[in-house]
């Protein structure tokens, strides 16, 4: 079916191309490095159970920690107007430039058990952060909160700001508008950065091992499995990595289709 | 072919060519350079050892540390370098299967040993005061890992640690940070960590040794060069670069 | 004036306005763009501040937040809620003021019925048309029953019969609705049909108010002049206006009252009705129908250099500051 609008250009195509066969050729090399016939061995090993557990369920309660706290943040940083809000907002988008190891760095002096607000925790709970999975948790949430929180904000600045002052001279209260309007108009956004952040977080590996260690079933993620069994076994690692594959790109295909369409599009 | 296409294709060309031309210059060498691929636990003595390398050879040594496995992969890939030193014997052996090594050379040994921070918070003084305390050390799947399972079996220790480090350096990191209260690492890592640490010794840890292996690569530039560096890991001042630096002799 | 809005405000470097307007009235509001018609409707809906009063029953809008005034705005391009229903976004205001969900759902619906489309309830704004919509937009602000009803421009961007039909229908809602209403448009008719008042800002000020005979027989701006069909030309005090017919086009100059002749080069030509209209940049512009034999005649095409002229009789004059602004006679 001809494009009426014409040929796509080449000057386009080829580059595109060039993106695509980038991204696709190492992991089809990969998947065809993998001893495929003792995959279901592999599969069936409990560490690999456990890790994909642990990466899968603190991956999913980090993503709603990022959403609980993500949300009202970026509502503030797109609807209120003060000073220092550039300011606010760069120190947001911190974690997205920062080297992994070095997050876990930062964590580990502020929430680590000889840490700024760690210790004093230690002493008057008896819990730290470090070597437990709620401090992986913590450390994914630090990492994915970026996203989580950009992706909202635009959302929320993309929507017509006259809807809040429709809501407004309806009677609704700020607290109502945003319930009723500004959230379910920006739930695209919200969705995108959701899936966005629980990506991040399942690949989360440099902060996650200088802040929580790895011990299986505790803090070991896929990724710190997969980390440690290349030192030994290759084969084994290489399985490991094509079941995370695997896993990663059914669950982003599966939301992709539920919840990535434009607004009122769903009926 | 208009002139703006022209223009850009030529700035696109340009672009690409100095690319390459980086890749090149460093691997060229001056006259002389030897590249050594070692484990992560020769960091510290392998530098002192380059120095006095350099002072005597008048060439520039240039280390590429990481895991053994790493390494002992990347050489038998293909990877540039003159000599591989492996801190375990499987590694050696990934190197040697692919043909790419010459003699190997055994020049260090090295003991298990526990290490707290300064003040030793948790009153260790044995293997069995690991018990309820936060200590960690080096996973099964590295050769540190399971010199420590050799360890801790012999002494029918079967407290849990609390997390286990994908390397020796990541360990004695968690002990200097103070994280942990306790790990177990190498005796040349408590003495390249000097006061940072306390260091306590492991009676009948000598039952489990781990041994370091060295071996020119077949892809060396420079085979004189080579034997030279093997020749001062075993010659006397070597031997004592090392034990002062916490190794043994083999 | 009880239950009547007595309006005295300043939005900073926008409009200033003061005027009155008696409960049950509509009070049209026409200008040019930037006059400040849209600043006004915000300042008192309470989405722009202002400095003054603005008191509806005695009670002062300006002091009360924007969702505290039983004021309700029909917006320019409706702002219907895209992800709720037509009768979500009628039953929005109600539920937001407390009303329980079933409640103010019978509301909504009896709303839309009320103006002819009962049976869209379930539907979604992009599922409407733009006569649809727009009724969906004007049910949502009355089902809120305000006090004071401001509509910013409800007929443009409308087809012309969809706009004549709702015309004839908000007129007689508005003539039923007890409250006060603001009608922001830019179309004479709405000003000379729907309306009790018309009030002309002009450049941020009040130029002019009054009935909508008083406003079309004796426009003070050109805008409203332009908007009636009228030519107005000003001189020190004295304003005077007369329409387009009585102008005679000629190719020399004309005999009579030297006051009453200009000439220009023709600026445009375009059919009006069964005659022509002729534009023509006189210092100032004005306009003169003529029959398209006369305009073939002459060879009126653009660029063309004429007189115009008009009998002494045929013209009204009168002072350009008589009552000052703000008294709307009852």
């Amino acid at each position: 079916m001809r494009d009426p609008l014409g040929r796509p250009p080449a000057l386009l195509m080829v580059p595109a191309a060039g993106a695509v066969l980038l991204l696709v050729v190492p992991l089809v090399a990969m998947v065809a490095a993998t001893d495929l016939p003792g995959l279901p061995a592999q599969l069936r090993s409990e560490p690999l159970r456990e890790a994909l557990w642990l990466s899968v369920l603190t991956s999913t309660v980090a993503v709603l920690f990022c959403l609980v706290l993500g949300l009202p943040l970026a509502w503030v940083l797109a609807r209120l107007e003060f000073r220092g809000r550039t300011l606010l907002r760069a120190l947001v988008t911190v974690p997205l430039v920062l080297p992994p190891v070095v997050a876990g760095v930062a964590l580990r002096t502020a929430f680590g058990r000889t840490g700024v607000i760690g210790e004093p925790l230690l002493e008057l709970t008896g819990f730290a952060f470090p070597f437990t999975t709620w401090g992986v948790v913590l450390a994914h949430v630090f990492v994915s909160l970026p996203f989580v929180v950009i992706s909202i904000e635009g959302a929320f600045r993309s929507a017509d700001p006259d809807y809040d002052a429709a809501a407004a001279t309806l009677g609704a209260s700020r607290w109502t508008s945003f319930r009723r309007v500004t959230v379910p108009l920006a739930l695209p956004g919200i969705a995108a950065g959701m899936i966005l952040g629980w990506a991040r977080s399942l690949g989360e590996f440099g902060a996650t091992i200088t802040f929580n260690g790895n011990y299986p079933g505790v803090t070991q993620t896929m990724p710190n499995l997969i980390y440690v069994t290349r030192q030994s076994d290759q084969d084994a690692a290489l399985a490991l990595s094509l079941v995370m594959l695997v896993v990663s790109v059914a669950v982003l295909l599966a939301l992709r289709d539920r919840w990535l369409g434009t607004p009122g599009a769903r009926t | 072919m208009t002139l703006r296409q022209a223009l850009s294709t030529a700035c696109a060309l340009t672009l690409l060519t100095s690319l390459v031309g980086c890749g090149g210059d460093d691997a060229e060498g001056e006259e002389g350079s030897l590249t050594v691929l070692a484990a992560a636990s020769l960091t510290d003595v392998y530098e002192a050892l380059g120095q006095t390398f350099e002072d005597e050879q008048g060439v520039e040594v240039d280390f590429s540390f990481g895991s053994s496995t790493d390494l002992a992969e990347q050489a038998a890939d293909g990877a540039p370098g003159d000599v591989l030193s492996t801190a375990d014997e499987t590694s050696m052996q990934i190197a040697e299967d692919a043909g790419v090594t010459g003699e190997v050379v055994t020049f260090a040994t090295n003991v298990l040993v526990i290490v707290t921070p300064p003040d030793n918070p948790a009153g260790i003084e044995t293997l069995d005061d690991l018990a309820d305390t936060t200590w960690v050390r080096c996973a099964d799947e590295v050769p540190c890992g399971r010199v420590a399972l050799g360890v801790l079996e012999a002494n029918a220790i079967t407290s849990e640690p609390v997390s286990l480090e994908e390397d020796v350096r990541a360990t004695l990191d968690k002990v200097i940070s103070g994280e942990a209260e306790a790990g177990l690492v190498y005796a040349s890592d408590a003495a390249a960590a000097g006061d940072d640490v306390t260091r306590i010794d492991i009676p009948g840890a000598e039952e489990q040794l781990t041994s370091y292996f060295a071996a020119p690569l077949e892809g060396t530039e420079d085979a004189g060069l080579t034997q030279a560096w093997l020749d001062l890991l075993t010659s006397e001042a070597g031997q004592h670069v090392l034990t002062d630096a916490g190794f043994g002799l083999p | 004036m009880t239950g009547g809005l007595e309006v005295d405000l300043a939005v900073s470097g926008r409009v200033t306005a003061a005027f009155t307007a008696e409960p049950g009235s509509v009070l049209a509001i026409i200008g040019p763009n930037g006059a400040g018609k849209s600043s006004l409707v915000r300042a008192l809906a309470g989405l722009v501040p202002a400095e003054g009063h603005a008191r509806l029953d005695h009670v002062d809008l300006l002091q009360q937040s924007a969702r505290d005034r039983e004021v309700g705005l029909v917006f320019q391009g409706q702002l219907l809620f895209p992800h709720l229903s037509a009768l979500d976004n009628v039953a929005f205001g109600p539920r937001a003021r407390g009303i329980p969900r079933a409640e103010a759902e019978r509301s909504a619906q009896e709303w839309l019925g009320r103006l002819g489309i009962g049976e869209l309830a379930g539907r979604r704004p992009r599922q409407l048309s733009g006569g649809q919509a727009q009724r969906v937009a004007i049910a949502r602000a009355l089902a809120t029953e305000p006090r004071l009803l401001l509509l910013d421009e409800p007929f443009t961007g409308l087809d012309v019969k969809v706009a004549m039909a709702l015309r004839i229908e908000l007129g007689r809602h508005l003539a039923a609705y007890d409250g006060i209403t603001l009608l922001i448009t830019h179309h004479a008719i709405d000003a000379l049909t729907i309306a009790d008042h018309v009030l002309v800002l002009d450049g941020g000020e009040v130029a002019q108010i009054g009935t909508p005979h008083e406003v079309s027989q004796r426009p003070r701006t050109d805008h409203v002049a332009r908007l009636v069909g009228l030519n107005v030309v000003r001189d020190e005090h004295t304003l005077t206006a007369f329409p387009p017919e009585v102008v005679a086009v000629s190719l020399t100059e004309p005999t009579g009252s030297p006051r009453l002749r200009w000439r220009g080069p023709v600026a445009d030509v375009s059919p009006h009705g069964d005659a022509v209209r002729v534009m023509v940049q006189a210092s100032p512009d004005l306009i003169a129908d003529v029959t398209p034999a006369a305009a073939a005649e002459l060879g009126l095409i653009p660029g063309r250099e004429v007189w115009l002229s008009v009998k002494e009789t045929a013209v009204r004059r009168y002072a350009t500051d008589p009552d000052p602004p703000g008294t709307v006679a009852s």
